[in-house]
């Protein structure tokens, strides 16, 4: 009898229960909207099958390749400039937006600036670039350059900010400059986390390169599209099977650079 | 009879305030005269303001109110370049060493010079021949093997690290040495190596050593003067042998410690 009147072990979180019951209705209110229904979802499997049937085997022919290779050398550079120039930049904007650095003006304009970074997708910014400056890898390089700043000054800015505050007063403590603390105290703590952002970005600078030609960036995305639209399924193959292995390769790279700086 | 004539203090500190929060002092007008040579100890139960006035000196603490006169200018008072040149004269050793973790030994110990040497030459660690010179020769004198040099800091141990940190405060050729709690963090044995080589040094080297710390037998043992502080007050300022239980009493609060 005495049960009753002891609190309830397990009280309803009734906030928790209302936003699940919410999320449940807006998932059936949108999926009606949308038109999506399972008939749908079968029959585009069977399209999906023979699309796959009809990318096999890939296309080997040397005049592919070669127009291939250009594509898949050139979203290479892309890649490659767009990381060099991309973390070169973000250093400074990194530390610029760290609040235990930087005074308060000058950390929230740079953290303004890396927000605009990061609000668009790279295609979109490839889109603007276009316009900019023309066709061809150029645009593509700012674009990806852009977004490099906006994920890698953003999380070298959070790395700086953990970083051992008592390390760097006791360096301080010598009599150092600014700049002298930056090199003895700072950079030796914050180096390998951001060694380890610019190889991920990288990484996935070589996914978007593949990217951003589809708007004419430049690189291997323009012979995929025209691919994909001259319904050349097994050229498509043979180029996506290429990033595959590029993807591959990068990750194996990337683990020995971080190794190196530990 | 000729009396010696007073030794010049190297530091005078009068009238020190620090409020972390207005109205509540941790520092209440304090008023001290460090003299040329040896090791001071300042005891004093936590939270006593020991770490405060140690960090007013070098004005990583800003005190609130009064005067810290050193080499002739009032440290309280100083900022941006004026306060780094001073800086430079005065060495600091920490309780948890605040080595730079992913630095070698000889990079922590040639920070020491990091007021005095221009930031390309530190980005490219061409310190000066003579600096590097005597950075081994300090590893050295601090009782560690000169192979240490190129290990990382991270790899010593607790005692290695601060005979570490205790050569990077020497490195600066300081004029005064601060250690905050240069023993808290070490066992026992280490505790009385470390002491006895900062004992040492401020005598060959006639640097003063302002050192706070909580063992009070280690303070007597190698201090030559010992300031007891309790409330943000001296309570006790004399030499270690007139150090009583009732003045213990009053510094600490009650007597079941004694």
């Amino acid at each position: 009898m005495s049960a009753i009147d002891r609190p309830a072990a397990f009280p309803v979180n009734w906030p928790a229960r209302f936003a699940w019951i919410g999320l449940a209705l807006y998932t059936a209110y949108a999926t009606s909207i949308l038109n999506l229904t399972w008939a749908r979802f079968l029959t585009g499997l069977d399209n999906g099958a023979k699309f796959l049937g009809r990318m096999f085997p890939p296309n080997m022919a040397a005049d592919k390749l070669d127009l291939i290779a250009v594509g898949m050398v050139e979203s290479i550079q892309i890649a490659v400039l767009a990381t060099f120039f991309g973390v070169l930049l973000s250093m400074p904007l990194g530390l610029a937006g760290a609040r235990n650095l930087a005074p308060g003006w000058l950390s929230w304009s740079a953290r303004g600036l890396i927000a605009v970074f990061r609000s668009f997708h790279p295609v979109i910014v490839s889109i603007l670039f276009v316009k900019a400056v023309g066709f061809g890898a150029l645009a593509g390089i700012l674009a990806l350059i852009v977004s490099s700043m906006g994920f890698v000054s953003k999380l070298f800015a959070e790395v700086v900010e953990e970083m051992n505050p008592k390390q760097v007063e006791a360096v301080r403590a010598t009599g150092a400059s600014f700049w002298n603390v930056l090199i003895m105290a700072v950079m030796p703590q914050v180096m390998a986390r951001f060694v380890g952002l610019s190889v991920y970005q990288l990484d996935s600078n070589l996914r978007n390169s593949t990217m951003v030609g589809i708007v004419g960036g430049g690189g291997i995305g323009a012979p995929l599209f025209t691919a994909y639209q001259r319904f050349d399924y097994d050229v498509v193959l043979t180029i996506l099977l290429l990033i595959i292995a590029l993807i591959m390769l990068t990750e194996l790279v990337s683990g020995r650079i971080r190794r190196i700086f530990q | 009879m000729t009396q010696a004539a007073p030794l010049k203090a190297v530091l005078a500190i009068r009238h020190l305030r620090k409020e972390y929060r207005p109205g509540q002092p941790v520092l209440k007008d304090i008023s001290l005269d460090i003299d040329g040579r040896g090791l001071t100890a300042i005891i004093g139960p936590s939270g006593t303001g020991k770490s405060t006035l140690i960090r007013c000196i070098n004005r990583l603490v800003d005190p609130t109110a009064g005067e810290i006169m050193f080499e002739r200018q009032d440290l309280a008072r100083l900022s941006g370049q004026d306060l780094r040149m001073a800086r430079r004269r005065i060495g600091m050793v920490f309780q948890e060493y605040n080595l730079v973790e992913r630095l070698s030994v000889i990079e922590n110990v040639l920070s020491g010079r990091l007021g005095y040497v221009p930031a390309w030459r530190a980005f490219l660690r061409k310190f000066p021949e003579e600096d590097v010179t005597r950075a081994f020769d300090l590893i050295d004198a601090v009782g560690l093997n000169q192979d240490f040099a190129t290990r990382r800091a991270d790899a010593l141990s607790g005692g290695q690290r601060q005979r570490v940190g205790i050569a990077r405060a020497i490195m600066q050729e300081p004029a005064l040495v601060l250690a905050d709690e240069p023993t808290s963090s070490l066992d026992p044995k280490t505790s009385v190596e470390i002491m006895e080589l900062l004992a040492e040094i401020s005598a060959r080297r006639d640097v003063p050593i302002i050192v706070n710390i909580h063992n009070v037998d280690l303070a007597r043992r190698y201090a030559g003067r010992i300031i007891g502080m309790t409330g943000g007050e001296v309570v006790y300022d004399g030499p270690p042998a007139g150090l009583t239980d009732a003045d213990l009493k009053h510094i600490y609060g009650g007597e079941d410690f004694l």
